[in-house]
């Protein structure tokens, strides 16, 4: 049963995946920003959650409540210092500002701590297998799998049903219109911010929990990846990043279980650049002409 | 980063010369005497053997930990009356880990210290940066650890006349853990899952296949990964679907960790074996201990190998330095006894004689082994295996080559 082996493979990278691609797509989604600073902010929710466990003995759930909380703290900070300046300047300034930030975190990191990796202590989720025809499969991805889920639908629910939701929403629209109806643009861009980064925080801990090392580098490549799960869904979509995530997982686990494993990483680019020219809109995405 | 360190170059450059500038409006007239003094001279009564180390920098470990084996060294040699009756004296500089310096520090030791012999750097990198100034100076240069076969070779085939080296070669690992595969574990089928983005490993896996191949063995499944890949369950599916026997995972501890980890946990409990870039105590924090169980690694010694001799030097390297001595300190502590060995057989100081000299060593018993040099300078010694028992490094066996 390998191809059952390869699926649970592949859906276990794929909702780390999705699971950062949420809180890119949802900042995207809001002020058209593509955040290059998330992968960063997933690298600190990492180091966080470890010394929560590590130093205050903390258990999991509290762990990932406590990143949590400090990702969004930072992520307003990032945003008030770097971004909010920038809100009427072209959008490349924006882009380019981001990427400044994404260094900034990640050698500030090196520069405290040196760039030697840690590894998450062992049982802070259960270390069991089950079997499925004679597939093994791990409980933490059944775990991630639900955490992913969760969070989701939480986010649908509060982009959609809540009042901070609706004004996010507005804001997207047209936040020059949405000032004008009394909507605090700046207190509703700092909560999605806030939001965003708590998920990169929950996914920095969940995957030192699944995946063990952690490094200040380690937000890099899962961040690119995410961004292509998030463009390949339609970035700007919340299910689109959910699935979208899963599909890059289950074909970068499909392209190394054919025996092309050093391919892995090129096939993800290649979805991006097929998408790109074939759809830019994405999956889920709405195919909405500019306003000029 | 770049630019401060630009800056502080600068900066050192401009005091360096300021200071000479002043040395000079100074003294005028009568410091010749006091030049005669490092210049030495044809018959001194010290042997000066310089060291060209990794004392600060990215892999300080390394440098600092065969300089205090080698300054053991050269304690024991003075109390037992030196080389010849003259003394020995270590003059350490640090290369920080960069090859320009490297090359500087090998500079320094040969022109202005006048260093008989050099003990070379840890890292090959480090080794090559200083090997044209050795061979230009006609001194010696002995690396503890630098592994890379193209340390001692050119790559077209052409000796570095001058420089030797104390630990084995790369290649030579895969082939150890190749004959330990079929003669001690009696596997037949094999796989091998190397880390694609380093010549280290590469190297080993070439050298490992060969073997296994001669021995009569079968690779059954050859698969890659990069330095930095955190998932390789899909890769390892792969393997585990071929049923190997054994599987040879040359890498390095960061990647290995998680390989060890997610292999176990897809249920693949045959021997995996690697070489001594698994020795770090975070392998054990990364894979967990229960999962680096029925693993194993060569490595230059171990300090629990049972031979006299090394209990003798763990337990002398314990009384000055308060621990374990590891591979590197035991490396360092060779290369001077290596040294050693061919200035008296030289029986001059002259570098030319004891380049000869280190290149006819013979069956010289030492703490990492007992080895031979051969034509391409590289040493032919025994390599030890280790075990991992409940998170531990054994003693396995010891494999002659």
């Amino acid at each position: 049963m390998d191809w059952l082996q390869q699926l649970f493979n592949g859906i276990s990278l794929g909702s780390i995946y999705a699971l950062i691609a949420l809180g890119y797509t949802m900042v995207y989604g809001i002020i058209k920003l593509i955040n290059f600073a998330h992968g960063d902010v997933f690298m600190l929710g990492a180091f966080v959650g470890f010394f929560a466990i590590t130093r205050w003995e903390m258990g999991f759930i509290p762990a990932l409540i406590t990143a949590m909380i400090v990702c969004a703290i930072i992520g307003v900070i990032i945003e008030r210092v770097a971004y909010k300046r920038l809100r009427n300047a072209t959008r490349i300034a924006a882009l380019t500002t981001a990427i400044g930030v994404s260094f900034l975190i990640e050698y500030t990191m090196i520069f405290f701590r040196g760039a030697t990796p840690e590894a998450y202590p062992k049982n802070v989720l259960p270390e069991k297998t089950i079997e499925i025809l004679g597939a093994k499969l791990d409980y933490k991805i059944i775990f991630i799998l639900i955490v992913t889920v969760i969070l989701m639908v939480l986010l649908q629910f509060i982009v959609h049903k809540t009042k901070i939701g609706k004004a996010m929403r507005a804001v997207s629209y047209d936040a020059d219109a949405a000032k004008l109806m009394g909507i605090n643009v700046d207190n509703t861009i700092s909560a999605t911010f806030a939001i965003g980064s708590a998920l990169a925080g929950a996914a920095g801990v969940i995957f030192g929990a699944y995946y063990t090392r952690i490094d200040p580098l380690m937000g890099v490549l899962p961040g690119l990846k995410a961004f292509i799960a998030a463009v390949l869904g339609g970035i700007g979509s919340i299910p689109g990043a959910m699935v979208g995530g899963f599909i890059l997982g289950i074909v970068e686990t499909i392209v190394s279980a054919v025996g092309y494993s050093l391919w892995r990483d090129a096939a993800a680019f290649i979805i991006l650049i097929l998408i790109l020219l074939l759809k830019p809109a994405g999956l889920f995405g709405k195919n909405i002409r500019e306003k000029v | 980063m770049e630019e401060t360190k630009k800056l502080k170059k600068f900066a050192s450059l401009f005091l360096a010369s300021s200071l000479v500038m002043g040395a000079l409006a100074g003294c005028g007239g009568n410091n010749e005497s006091k030049d005669s003094g490092s210049s030495g001279g044809g018959d001194k009564d010290v042997i000066k053997i310089g060291a060209n180390l990794e004392l600060t920098g990215n892999v300080a470990s390394y440098g600092s930990s065969i300089k205090q084996g080698a300054e053991l060294a050269v304690e024991e040699i003075n109390k037992n009356g030196g080389i010849d009756g003259k003394k020995v004296e270590l003059v350490a500089v640090d290369n920080k880990s960069e090859n320009s310096e490297s090359s500087a520090a090998a500079l320094r030791l040969a022109t202005q210290e006048k260093v008989d012999v050099m003990i070379g750097p840890a890292t090959s990198g480090n080794v090559l940066a200083a090997v044209q100034i050795a061979n230009q100076n006609k001194i010696p240069m002995v690396t503890a650890s630098g592994t890379a076969p193209n340390v001692t070779e050119n790559e077209n085939g052409s000796i570095n006349e001058y420089v030797f080296r104390t630990c084995f070669i790369d290649p030579f690992q895969g082939v150890i853990a190749a004959n330990f595969a079929t003669e001690e574990l009696g596997v037949k089928n094999v796989a091998i899952f190397a880390d694609n983005s380093s010549d280290y490993a590469k190297g080993l896996a070439s050298a490992f296949k060969e073997q296994i191949e001669k021995n009569g063995g079968k690779v059954v499944a050859e698969e890659a990964y990069v330095a930095k890949d955190t998932d390789f369950k899909s890769t390892l599916t792969n393997i585990k679907k071929t049923n190997p026997e054994f599987i040879f995972i040359p890498g390095y501890y960061e990647e290995v960790g998680l390989i060890v980890k997610q292999a176990r946990e897809l249920g693949i409990d045959v021997p995996l074996m690697g070489a001594d870039g698994w020795d770090s105590p975070k392998l054990v924090e990364l894979a967990g201990a229960e999962s680096l169980n029925n693993t194993f690694i060569t490595n230059h010694y171990s300090s629990e190998d049972p031979d006299e001799k090394i209990q003798d030097f763990v337990k002398a390297f314990n009384d000055k330095y308060g621990e374990k001595p590891n591979a590197f300190h035991a490396l360092g502590y060779d290369t001077v006894y290596f040294i050693k060995d061919a200035i008296e057989r030289a029986g001059s100081l002259d570098g030319e004689k004891i380049k000869d000299a280190l290149a006819a060593t013979k069956d010289i018993s030492l703490i990492t082994g007992t080895f031979s040099v051969d034509e391409k300078h590289n040493a032919v010694k025994s390599a030890t295996i280790l075990e991992y028992k409940d998170g531990k490094q054994t003693f396995r066996t010891k494999i002659e080559p």
